[in-house]
């Protein structure tokens, strides 16, 4: 559609200084299309590889963690602790949205209080899940 | 009720009764996942995650591999209503069609073949 650029644009995004709020909220989008795409594609993988026996297996733990000289294989590293922490990101917003569902918690104080604890809850529980991980691998 | 414009040929329906079932459905499945996958991100940790032996005989007992299932099947339901949303939002045209087509194979086959192979593993361990 033809748009005459003398006329203004509507206020969008662009004009608005951003809050916790906002970006908890586009990270709950964010977040949950990386699991739906890239964390459910691995789940399925990884039960698969299970299925395929302990050779497949084998390779498919290979690959995620170390090679066959013990080094970290730091791609597949990097990609399991950013999908483990969107998790816990989209489940912790995913909490507030069940709570303010219920009307409760859009006082301007409350709102960016919620906004910020989901974001400290979720690198916290990342945190505690990495480190007991790799305190029992090494 | 007109016949020419699209918000003629629809008013004075009502509602098509289908939007509070896509919102109570993602709340649900929410509720599950929270309960389900939460289970799971546990287990995984308290598993000796690279023990082949060790997984096939955990999902060889019902009490891993039902609830295993149930999280499958409750992680891509939310998952196929939330990238419902999404596509909606951003896609206008035919290519809305295409990508929720895609969004249906991809959420219904992921879980046939996640089921399928957690199924193959609990049968074979139970044999064993």
């Amino acid at each position: 559609m033809a748009r005459n650029p003398g006329r203004p644009l509507s206020p969008h995004l662009t004009v608005w200084k951003w809050g916790p709020h906002m970006l908890v909220s586009i990270l709950h989008r964010a977040t949950g299309v990386a699991l739906s795409l890239a964390a459910a594609m691995l789940l399925v993988w990884w039960l698969v590889a299970l299925s395929g026996g302990e050779a497949s297996y084998a390779r498919f733990i290979d690959l995620m963690t170390a090679d066959r000289s013990g080094r970290l294989n730091f791609i597949p590293f990097l990609v399991l602790a950013g999908l483990t922490w969107a998790f816990f990101q989209h489940l912790c917003s995913g909490v507030r949205h069940l709570l303010l569902d219920t009307g409760a918690g859009y006082e301007l104080r409350t709102n960016k209080q919620g906004a910020l604890a989901t974001m400290a809850v979720s690198v916290a529980l990342t945190i505690i899940v990495w480190a007991s991980l790799l305190m029992r691998a090494f | 009720m007109g016949t020419g414009t699209g918000i003629g040929r629809v008013r004075g329906f009502g509602s098509a009764h289908a939007g509070t079932h896509h919102w109570w459905r993602q709340r649900l499945t929410a509720g599950s996942n929270l309960l389900l996958l939460t289970w799971l991100v546990a287990s995984l940790i308290r598993l000796p995650i690279t023990n082949y032996r060790a997984l096939v005989l955990w999902l060889s007992s019902p009490w891993a591999s039902v609830p295993l299932i149930l999280a499958i099947v409750s992680l891509f339901y939310h998952l196929r209503l939330g990238l419902q949303v999404v596509i909606e939002d951003y896609q206008h045209d035919f290519s809305r069609v295409v990508a929720l087509v895609l969004l249906n194979f991809y959420a219904i086959g992921g879980a046939a073949l996640a089921i399928y192979a957690v199924l193959r593993v609990a049968f074979a361990g139970a044999l064993h």
